[in-house]
């Protein structure tokens, strides 16, 4: 361990991390080069198209994960301290949308929510509602591809806490929401936020799923990877298609920000 | 306990906020007009000026290919009025029960769109190593470019359909691939080409293999603002419209 620390990597490791590294690179480089200065870039970004697309996209993205994290975390808590026979099925089951490709995601959501879908078409009957090709119906796809990034986070950040410090806490008289509160929440913080972030990272950039469950209509469904799929499909649409991805590009770098200071400032001591 | 049950609380108020988007349009009308790939300028068009002679009306359109439309439809999306680049698409919803009533639109033909330092006559279309891109199988644009092959003979098709590269969702990623220099060639509508890049030009397709592409409007709510914008669309405004945008206007009154 120790012979590895502190050595200049090898020539043959190093020509390795410099393609590495120019492989990664040069796609945000072409991307900037050909957005920057462009004659259509600024009028891309400030269309209406592209900011209706905005809008959507930051808000449904943002309830996805107010609900993954309302909805996971308890569930997360309960998966890490609870022995039950097939737990191990359990958490397979809510990582599975993680190597699901998302087109099988849509689809799948679809003949459960569609209109002719297992739960759906009951719903339509009954209640005449539609979920599949609406906001809803964006948020769900969103939610069901980036919520088990947050449980996997939540997991890993609750397992890591000692549980002798929430038994001292009980012993002391603490009630378990108190103890949870006061001493797992702190010490799993960063754990939470990375997961969170991993989350709300995965909703914004959804869009197999969400193209197939949700559809593609402006203002409703059309959030900013399906405008700029769409962009991109139009006629001499590369420009604006580069335009918008610089856009969501630079917004998600932010919120990733504000997630990363989230994590190191809000990380508490018990 | 208690956590789980707030979870639970706070899951089912967010289900009934979700049930609730989606509706809530105000005083005004929306009608949501789904069209095909092709139809992107000529619509973009016709609704604008049917906003401007219907206030309070708006119309909301979502083009893509007439397969992907059709299939979102029977899915349950909210469209009020479908126009697809062929009839099969509407057939396929009026077998669904979901068309009310449809008619006749415009007619298209097809074309080569290429590059700069492209292809020159249709027989080119086998040349070896020719990058060529296709609208898929189960796209209009991509069933009628197949039956043109198809018209050729059956051992030029084959040749043909041994350089495609790609088989796109839409007409316009189709000719998109040609626009961005990826593909050598692409066989998309005449209209198409109004709308494309300068770098792309056109290479006529011999008559005796054209395929007559027939687009319909159908419409598939009650909404009198629907109705009224099929009527518009068929009317001797939206024909010009049509005319204008390279399409051969049908120019059917009811």
């Amino acid at each position: 361990m120790t012979a590895l620390r502190a050595r200049a990597p090898h020539a043959g490791l190093a020509l390795l991390i410099a393609v590495f590294a120019v492989f990664f690179v040069l796609p945000l480089a072409g991307l900037l080069e050909r957005g920057i200065g462009g004659s259509g870039t600024w009028d891309a970004i400030t269309s209406n198209t592209a900011l209706d697309a905005l809008v959507l996209s930051l808000w449904t993205s943002a309830v996805a994960l107010v609900i993954a994290v309302v909805a996971g975390t308890p569930v997360a808590y309960w998966l890490t301290h609870a022995r039950f026979p097939g737990k191990g099925a359990v958490e397979a089951l809510i990582d599975l949308p993680i190597v699901l490709p998302p087109t099988i995601a849509g689809v799948a959501l679809l003949t459960a929510f569609g209109r002719k879908g297992l739960l759906g078409a009951p719903l339509d009957d009954l209640f005449g509602l539609t979920l599949g090709f609406s906001t809803a119906a964006v948020i769900m796809a969103q939610l069901f591809v980036g919520a088990p990034f947050y449980v996997r986070a939540a997991r890993a950040g609750f397992a890591s806490v000692d549980a002798q410090y929430e038994r001292v806490a009980h012993t002391l008289g603490a009630s378990r929401l108190r103890a949870f509160a006061r001493i797992v929440l702190p010490l799993s913080w960063p754990s939470l936020a990375a997961g969170a972030a991993l989350c709300w990272a995965r909703a914004l950039g959804e869009l197999g799923a969400t193209l197939i469950f949700a559809g593609n209509l402006q203002g409703e469904t059309q959030t900013m990877p399906l405008a700029i799929l769409s962009a991109f499909e139009r006629a001499d649409g590369l420009t604006a298609a580069v335009a918008l991805a610089i856009l969501l590009l630079a917004v998600a770098l932010v919120a990733l920000a504000a997630f990363w200071l989230l994590s190191t400032r809000g990380r508490g001591t018990p | 306990m208690s956590l789980r049950g707030v979870a639970a609380g706070a899951l089912a108020v967010a289900a009934l906020g979700l049930g609730a988007c989606g509706d809530g349009e105000e005083a005004t009308e929306t009608i949501t007009v789904f069209a095909a790939a092709s139809l992107t300028e000529a619509f973009g068009e016709l609704a604008a000026a049917f906003e401007a002679e219907h206030p309070g009306v708006t119309v909301r359109l979502s083009f893509a290919g007439s397969a992907t439309l059709r299939t979102q439809v029977l899915e349950g999306a909210p469209a009020d009025v479908f126009a697809s680049a062929s009839p099969d698409e509407v057939a396929a919803l009026d077998a669904a029960g979901l068309v009310v009533e449809e008619r006749a639109l415009a007619t298209n033909t097809l074309v080569i769109a290429t590059g700069q330092d492209g292809i020159e006559t249709f027989e080119e279309l086998t040349l070896p190593g020719l990058r060529l891109v296709l609208a898929a199988e189960d796209v209009p644009a991509g069933r009628y470019a197949r039956e043109s092959l198809a018209l050729a003979g059956t051992d030029f098709a084959e040749r043909v359909l041994a350089n495609v590269r790609s088989n796109e969702a839409n007409v316009r990623a189709t000719l998109a691939k040609v626009e961005l220099g990826e593909a050598d060639a692409a066989i998309v509508y005449t209209s198409d080409l109004r709308a494309a890049a300068e770098n792309v030009h056109a290479v006529a397709i011999p008559e005796r293999f054209q395929v007559a592409a027939e687009y319909r409007i159908a419409l598939l709510s009650e909404s009198d603002a629907a109705r009224e914008f099929v009527a518009f669309a068929t009317s001797p405004q939206g024909m010009a419209t049509l005319a204008r945008h390279g399409f051969t206007a049908v120019g059917v009154t009811p």
